[in-house]
């Protein structure tokens, strides 16, 4: 019933700590220039533009897409602001796809961004309010005791969220857009690096980086005017669940299996791990691999770890199921951006088109952001061939 | 393409202070009371969630995952949400519904704005560069827009306080208004100037609560039984964020808007406009090309009370309640957001039979 959406053009910036050479207009502006110049189109082919961000404290601008308008040359368009926590550039990639795929609209452009030098993250997230527990611990604080969990259940051997650090930032050197440069990072430099919140030491735990990324999603009438290869839209999901209830399991939440099954359903996948070439998911701690892993049914439950320890999920060592080609969370955050980055660079595998990171003949590929705590999901499945 | 129908909706009282309840406690008696009108027990009974906040009417990062809490979101739901008024949520909610993803879909806005000083919080919604710095708070920008209206001669002082005395007649028969009464246009243009040329009663009464809607197609509308209006156009634009490079004696975005909307296909009975000042309300019926024959804001409009993050739906819910009642039978609605009427949202709609 909906209409048939592709990815016709991606842009990004260069992620590093700090983008001091432009403002927040001109980080947009970077990547939705280069999404359009990859889809060989100009402003006016844009119909509508979808921006997204985390929270508008991280930068101390309200609402920043009533200014940015002028810099996506959105005046006279539709122009829509997606916030839905850290999964908000997953979020909003499928917002902008429904522009499309409900008919309503032929070709949108997406952004989303995170310029985290104009403010401070650990700050925006722990504002006391009233009648709530003021937690000051930040997102590694928050998620520590849950990996300590699925340590317990799993018997997972101590050094596997050290191999995630390394493997994601061997990906990482792989890309050039990646903030963290580590081509020569090994696991004893993880394991001697600072411990933040045990398990999670420094060198596990996601940078703070300024970034943009962009998307042109077209609908299938317009594709060919596109000259690079489309990534064709194969699911969409999205699924969320309160932050604290009886009985939740915060290990393994159930949003999130929900969200994989729905997407799967879409694509066809039955099994996860055979059908699908590659994945970009969203692994900001370096245990949130093999806890995603089980989550998204790429392994059994208490297996995930087996998978990434016998290197089925790297690059190099020539795995099965390479995750986070693109160095992932781990190598850059943005964090409004970051869902997106994982959304664009699976269609970037899928349309053969991601460099030194590419899985030779990826044909099928998820994208995958979570938010809040554990609680908000997005998917897309997208793939080299038409549906 | 999907017909969208509305079917329930429901907004607080407009509280100038909502003391002590949170955001929660807002929000669940208008989820009740929509969940109520079609007769279903909670969000599990939709198939799609959508909601409109703003993270620094709170104070709070992540104001909305809060608002989550009042869903029953177990077992996990779809869910949404934008940092605008909850007018686009619904139109959100309207693409999911196209695309064949939903079959209903429940919105929902909501603020407590009371804790802060919302002209003042609202400045740092500007150009971070060039004009955050000023704190130009959002009275004096619409003083600004309201001083060129009046200078280019298309408005009187007059007419803008014809405006709140009709706004505040009919706010009498609006069972939520903060704001309602008789006064007439001389008592008004007696009162002292509080930022020229607007006076205090120019300034719609900002309100602390929320609102909330239920949509769904038009086959899930007859399965459910209850009267529904068909929403049979819905467009926003936006304009540029330099007030310099706009006619802000013009509302060209709400004209695009309109146009896209198909509001010229049919007459317009009732429109209800989210104007927070008098001024923007003569702005917006000209942009619309309103007759003598419309009724404007009989629910008072934002004079009875501004909802922030849920003024929007909220006007789309006033046409509603009054189609589904078979008291008319097509109308417009308006949301606005930036400041000066930057960006706008217009629906149509229309009764079914």
């Amino acid at each position: 019933m909906s209409t048939l959406a592709a990815v016709v053009g991606i842009g990004q910036t260069q992620y590093k700590t700090r983008r001091g050479d432009v403002s927040i207009a001109g980080l947009v502006r970077e990547a939705a220039v280069n999404a359009l110049q990859d889809a060989g189109l100009e402003w006016d082919d844009i119909e509508a533009v979808i921006l997204g961000k985390a929270p508008d404290m991280f930068e101390g601008v309200i609402m920043p897409e009533s200014y940015l308008t002028d810099a996506l040359g959105c005046n006279g368009k539709p122009m829509l602001r997606v916030h839905t926590a850290g999964s908000v550039g997953g979020s909003t990639a499928l917002v902008a796809a429904s522009h499309v795929q409900s008919g309503s609209f032929k070709r949108v452009l997406t952004v989303t961004f995170e310029k985290q030098s104009e403010s401070n993250a650990m700050w925006a997230l722990s504002t006391p309010q009233p009648f709530s527990v003021h937690l000051n611990a930040g997102a590694g604080g928050y998620f520590a005791p849950i990996i300590r969990e699925y340590m317990r259940r799993s018997g997972a051997p101590r050094d596997v969220g050290i191999k995630v650090a390394v493997k994601d930032r061997l990906h990482g050197a792989r890309n050039p857009l990646a903030h963290l440069q580590l081509p020569n990072i090994t696991m004893q430099e993880v394991e001697e690096s600072m411990m933040l919140w045990d398990p999670l030491r420094f060198l596990e735990a996601c940078p703070s980086s300024d970034g943009a990324c962009a998307m042109v999603i077209a609908a299938e009438e317009l594709v060919h005017e596109s000259p690079k290869p489309p990534a064709w839209i194969r699911g969409v999901a999205m699924r969320s669940e309160p932050t604290m209830y009886a009985g939740r399991d915060e290990v393994n939440p159930q949003a999130g299996r929900d969200c994989a099954a729905d997407v799967y359903r879409q694509a066809g996948i039955t099994d996860p791990r055979r059908d699908l070439d590659c994945a970009e998911v969203y692994v900001p701690f370096s245990w949130y691999e093999p806890m995603w892993l089980e989550n998204l049914g790429f392994a059994a439950q208490g297996e995930g770890w087996k998978l990434t320890m016998a290197g089925a999920t790297s690059l190099d060592e020539g795995g099965d199921i390479p995750w986070n080609c693109s160095g992932g969370v781990l190598s850059s955050n943005p964090i409004g951006a970051s869902g997106m980055i994982r959304f664009a660079e699976a269609a970037r595998q899928v349309r053969g088109d991601a460099g030194a990171h590419q899985v030779p003949g990826a044909k099928l590929a998820l994208g995958h952001a979570y938010g809040g705590g554990a609680q908000f999901f997005a998917m897309w499945v997208v793939g080299a061939d038409k549906p | 393409m999907q017909q969208i129908a509305i079917v329930a909706f429901s907004q607080s009282d407009c509280l100038a202070r909502a003391g002590a309840a949170n955001e929660v406690e807002l929000i669940m008696p208008q989820l009740q009371a929509v969940y109520a009108q079609v007769g279903i027990d909670n969000a599990q009974d939709v198939d799609f969630v959508c909601s409109g906040s703003c993270d620094y009417l709170q104070g709070a990062a992540f104001a909305f995952v809060a608002g989550v809490d009042a869903l029953g979101a177990v077992p996990p739901i779809k869910e949404s949400h934008v940092e605008m008024d909850a007018a686009w949520a619904l139109y959100e909610a309207v693409l999911k519904i196209r695309m064949g993803h939903a079959d209903s879909a429940l919105l929902y806005g909501f603020a407590k704005s009371s804790s802060g000083e919302l002209p003042i919080v609202l400045s740092q919604q500007l150009d971070p560069y060039y004009l955050a710095p000023l704190w130009v708070d959002t009275v004096s920008l619409a003083a600004l827009q309201a001083r060129l209206l009046l200078e280019s001669g298309l408005a009187s002082e007059r007419d803008m306080a014809e405006v709140v005395a009709r706004s505040r007649r009919n706010a009498l028969d609006n069972p939520h208004a903060r704001l309602s009464g008789s006064v007439s246009v001389d008592e008004l243009l007696a009162e002292d100037l509080f930022v020229s040329p607007l006076r205090r009663a120019d300034c719609a009464p900002v309100a602390d609560g929320a609102a909330a809607m239920i949509i769904c197609t038009v086959e899930k509308a007859r399965e459910w039984g209850v009267p529904y209006a068909l929403l049979s156009g819905i467009d926003h634009r936006i304009e540029t964020h330099n007030l310099g490079m706009r006619d802000l004696t013009d509302s060209v975005s709400t004209r695009l808007a309109a146009r896209a909307a198909g509001v010229e296909d049919g007459p317009v009975e009732v429109a209800e406009l989210y104007a927070p000042f008098s001024h923007q309300e003569i702005i917006l019926s000209r942009a619309l090309e309103l007759g003598d024959d419309t009724r404007v804001n009989p629910s008072g409009g934002v004079f009875a009370g501004n909802l922030m993050m849920a003024s929007g739906l909220s006007r789309v819910g006033e046409v509603f309640r009054r189609i589904a009642a078979g008291e008319i039978r097509r109308g417009v609605a308006h949301a606005t957001s930036g400041p000066c009427l930057q960006h706008n949202l217009v629906a149509v709609l229309e009764s079914a039979s």
